[in-house]
């Protein structure tokens, strides 16, 4: 069966860490780094990668527009 | 390769410059300019597009929409847009102002420019506070709602009630679609895209303003996280803010739908 799978790239120096993509997840990929960026702002960071869908919700709804978000169909 | 240009699904559009925006973490604007510039951007219309910037915490959107903009007196965005839109009437005209910009200070530009039936867009950010000031009681604060002016919560009695403009607006005759949206979740965000690309294509039809309402938080200013922000605009603004459309094609609609 197809299986869509889905990546994300977070911009870390521009991503201020408002956790609003963190909630918008429906598969909890994302989470948040206990390291800051050169601002000082806590980033977000795809902590389980393997489980993202590509439905981009994240990025749909992320104020500072820091992620893309890629998609592809993987035959399994 | 997952990551390749083939399978780029959503990424942020180039009509955002790459400057970082001046918002705090969490707060709507960045998601509602974005979301102009995507409609912009898809319906192909950015040499055509003049945005009016206010005053308030998005007075520096010109440095982050990467189209035409021009910056208005406190409160006059609608009348300047009302000039550039008489002398250009084939460009696509529209504000973006926030609640201490709109309903206070500007409340008989706003009026006055619905009631007229300019046919531009009115992009109306609603976060309840002054926030880029300090947090100080807005006409749009709810009842009871802390702000730094009102510590012990707005007191009807003595700071009289708070002001809802979309409703107002919307019975004049020269608006033609009046609508409110929010931004903070996917679901919402979408459904304001939609509305925001109704309001630049009823520009074509000439019939009037397309004003379009977004409730939004102000983490600073209401002293919260972001996330609980969002929380507490659900629980509170919205059954004082419903969201959905008030008025669709100058008809006014039943009752706007129940918040989400």
């Amino acid at each position: 069966m197809a299986k869509i799978k889905g990546a994300i790239v977070i911009d870390i120096e521009r991503c201020k860490g408002c956790e609003v993509c963190i909630v918008s997840c429906p598969t909890g990929v994302i989470r948040l780094e206990k390291k800051v960026n050169g601002k000082g702002y806590h980033f977000a960071y795809p902590a389980l990668p393997d489980n993202c869908t590509g439905c981009a919700n994240c990025a749909v709804v992320c104020p500072d527009g820091v992620i893309t978000v890629y998609r592809k169909k993987v035959e399994e | 390769m997952l990551v390749s240009p083939e399978n780029l699904v959503y990424t942020k559009t180039p009509l955002m410059t790459d400057k970082p925006l001046s918002y705090c973490p969490g707060c709507g604007h960045g998601t509602v300019h974005r979301m102009i510039m995507e409609v912009v951007d898809e319906m192909g219309i950015q040499a055509d597009t003049i945005g009016i910037a206010p005053v308030g915490c998005s007075v520096l959107a010109y440095e982050f929409m990467n189209i035409d903009m021009q910056q208005a007196a406190h409160g006059r965005a609608p009348a300047l847009a009302t000039g550039i839109k008489r002398c250009w009437p084939d460009k696509y005209v529209f504000t973006y102002q926030g609640d201490g910009d709109l309903a206070a200070i500007g409340t008989a530009e706003t009026i006055h420019a619905c009631n007229r039936g300019e046919n531009i867009a009115i992009f109306f950010v609603n976060n309840g506070i002054y926030g880029m000031t300090g947090g100080q009681m807005a006409p749009t604060t709810l009842p009871g709602m802390r702000s730094s002016t009102t510590p012990y919560g707005r007191d009807v009695a003595l700071m009289g009630n708070p002001l809802k403009i979309t409703e107002l607006v919307a019975m004049l005759p020269g608006t033609f679609y009046v609508s409110r949206h929010s931004v903070h979740t996917p679901l919402n965000v979408r459904k304001f895209k939609r509305a925001a690309r109704m309001a630049f294509e009823n520009q074509k039809l000439n019939k009037g303003v397309s004003f379009i309402e977004i409730v939004s938080n102000c983490n600073s200013g209401w002293k919260m996280s972001p996330v609980d922000a969002n929380k507490w605009m659900e629980d509170n603004m919205f059954p004082f803010y419903p969201l959905g459309d008030i008025k669709v094609n100058g008809e006014m609609v039943s009752k706007p739908t129940k918040a989400e």
